[in-house]
């Protein structure tokens, strides 16, 4: 992988010059709230929050969005496809490694036997420059082996003081640093040493970790644990685990109609698997109708049949869903409870 | 690059009324839709929603669709509601249909309850087409009441074909109905067939599945000889928008007819 070095005093330069390519989103601070992080457009390059932790929402709401029109519909011309963002050509910049693995899962979901043309439609315009990162006490991607990429970035930052080690990831990151050669220098034999020193740092700071091995046979065996009533005894159901996860795709597509009765549009919207009317068919009957069952699905979405599908499992360690837990529920204390099999109630 | 949530605007050739509460629609998409028995369509209704249902017609008439539907939602009620030369949208077929070609030289024992008939239907046609390559196809079939039986009209004809038997019952008998009364599990006490050689496909309300599965493996159907038609509230049919799974599969993908022997172990199966 080629590597080149960007000095800190020339990366607001960087930055700016992206905005050449399309809009950049990079992560800020919120005024507001010291200490809360939020992806979003940049109009300076100062905004950046080079030191942020986990953003509130991860950087999926830029490729699976939110909610957005798929369709507007009219009663003489039918179905006309609207593709939000279509066009837009688009940087995100900053993301941590977690992130980047969480994207890679969603590119994998989104073209598995059917391509989502929504979803792609927006990726193929997408940048990913990565941002190296320090963890706090709710991180565990490095139990989740989600702590390094080697691939899913066009460009990867690493903080080694002074400057930045650049890695390429391809050939459009290579272009993206050829226009701009000027602002790069070649790697030193005393950057690699700073390199490996961040490494060691980084890697020595982990406060949370999960044992992940066997996790899917062990689940499987614990099924019908008495570990989920108690869990779902806890879990309200929000779903905000869900919608501040970077791999949880899951959505529900409705209809909606204009008051001239006549038109209209199709909606996309973000769902969870842990509200109560997910599993509700027409007719009235609930197919996960209490909260013990929709809180262990979606345990056993992320830890064991995404393991079954796609050979890996779809959480990334970012330490989001238990920050934003109302009730206070960790992931990492609950798995570890199930291989312990010693869940009690708080 | 063809967007596979669009839906096709299909014409309404003609609206049948089957019973009290389940309507079927005719209908002559603009380009045939070839599908499999079992394989289902997302119907869309202008205005009100999409809504997956699984085409009771002749696979091998894919150039008029038939899709029968009980009143039972918000989109289906608008569906209720439709009459001739209305235009409503389809997009699919999704899933995988029924395994039809294992069924070559074997016993089919095929049990319905209610609307779950009408996928079943097309099954039956498909079996039909060349009911010679089948041991023999045995219907068994149970509906509420005598005015909710569907596609009563065909009955007969169903009963001439040969290698075909075809049975019927009402949970509960009203006018001069003079059938079966109890439930369709009824049906199933003393049947005469080479469990050895035989599958089971089933269709119906969720608690009608329930007990002719266990009915089925106390006689001794083997959890593999079993296929039911698990419905959820598919919103994608791609196996993405994860509102159809049980346990590893996503129904609307890998189904939505299962073999009883991949899903028996999760407990959501029945809901």
């Amino acid at each position: 992988m080629k590597v080149v070095k960007l000095p800190k005093s020339k990366v607001e330069e960087f930055l700016s010059s992206l905005q050449d390519f399309g809009e950049v989103i990079i992560p800020k601070e919120k005024t507001e709230h010291p200490g809360v992080y939020y992806f979003d457009v940049m109009e300076n390059p100062s905004e950046m929050a080079w030191e942020y932790l986990r953003t509130i929402i991860p950087p999926k709401k830029y490729l699976h969005k939110p909610r957005e029109v798929i369709f507007k519909f009219h009663k003489e011309q039918g179905y006309q496809e609207v593709i939000e963002d279509k066009e837009t050509k688009r940087i995100l910049f900053g993301l941590h490694p977690c992130d980047i693995h969480g994207i890679k899962i969603l590119d994998v979901v989104f073209n598995r036997d059917y391509m989502d043309p929504y979803y792609y439609a927006r990726r193929k315009n997408t940048v990913i420059i990565g941002l190296s990162c320090l963890p706090d006490e709710k991180c565990f991607c490095k139990s989740m082996n989600t702590d390094y990429v080697e691939d899913g970035f066009d460009l990867f930052l690493s903080d080694i003081g002074e400057d930045f080690l650049v890695a390429v990831g391809t050939s459009l990151g290579d272009d993206l640093v050829a226009e701009r050669a000027h602002l790069f220098s070649e790697v030193e034999e005393e950057d690699r040493r700073k390199y490996l020193a961040f490494r060691k740092k980084r890697n020595e700071s982990f406060r949370l970790e999960l044992d992940i091995s066997d996790l899917p046979y062990i689940l499987d065996l614990e099924q019908k644990s008495p570990i989920w009533d108690e869990l779902g005894k806890r879990c309200l159901t929000c779903g905000s685990c869900s919608m501040v996860c970077p791999t949880c795709y899951c959505f529900n597509v409705y209809d909606t109609l204009n008051l001239d009765a006549k038109s209209g549009q199709r909606i996309k919207q973000w769902d969870a698997c842990l509200f109560k009317d997910y599993a509700l068919v027409a007719g009235g009957h609930n197919f996960r109708e209490n909260r013990a069952e929709r809180v262990k699905n979606r345990y056993y979405h992320k830890q064991f049949r995404m393991v079954e599908q796609y050979g890996k499992p779809s959480c990334v360690g970012c330490g989001r869903c238990i920050d934003a837990c109302p009730a206070g529920i960790d992931v990492v204390e609950v798995l570890t409870k199930v291989r312990e099999g010693s869940y009690v109630t708080h | 690059m063809e967007n596979i949530y669009q839906p096709l605007e299909t014409e309404v050739l003609d609206v049948i009324t089957e019973t009290p509460t389940i309507k079927t629609l005719v209908l002559k998409p603009p380009r045939p839709i070839p599908f499999r028995a079992g394989q289902f369509m997302q119907l869309t209704v202008f205005g009100v929603g999409e809504a997956p249902f699984t085409p009771s017609s002749s696979p091998f008439h894919p150039e008029t669709m038939e899709i029968t539907i009980l009143k039972a939602g918000r989109v289906t009620a608008a569906v209720h509601q439709l009459k001739p030369g209305d235009r409503i949208g389809l997009r699919g077929p999704f899933g995988k249909g029924y395994p039809i070609e294992k069924f070559a030289g074997k016993e089919i024992l095929v049990v319905g309850g209610g609307v779950g008939l009408a996928p079943l239907r097309a099954l039956l046609y498909a079996l039909f087409h060349e009911a010679e390559k089948y041991q023999r196809i045995s219907i068994k079939y149970g509906a509420r009441n005598p005015a909710e039986l569907s596609f009563r009209r065909q009955y007969a004809a169903w009963q001439k074909i040969p290698n075909v038997d075809f049975e019927y019952t009402v949970d509960r008998a009203e006018g001069d109905y003079r059938g079966k009364i109890g439930l369709v599990t009824n049906l199933l006490d003393n049947l005469d067939l080479n469990l050895n050689n035989a599958y089971a496909v089933s269709c119906g309300p969720e608690v009608m599945l329930k007990f002719v599965t266990l009915k089925l493996l106390s006689i001794g159907f083997k959890p593999e000889q079993i296929y039911l038609s698990m419905n959820r509230n598919m919103s994608c049919g791609m196996g993405i928008c994860g509102r159809c799974n049980i346990g590893p599969y996503y129904l609307c993908k890998d189904g939505p007819d299962m073999n009883f022997a991949d899903i028996q172990k999760y407990p959501d199966v029945f809901g």
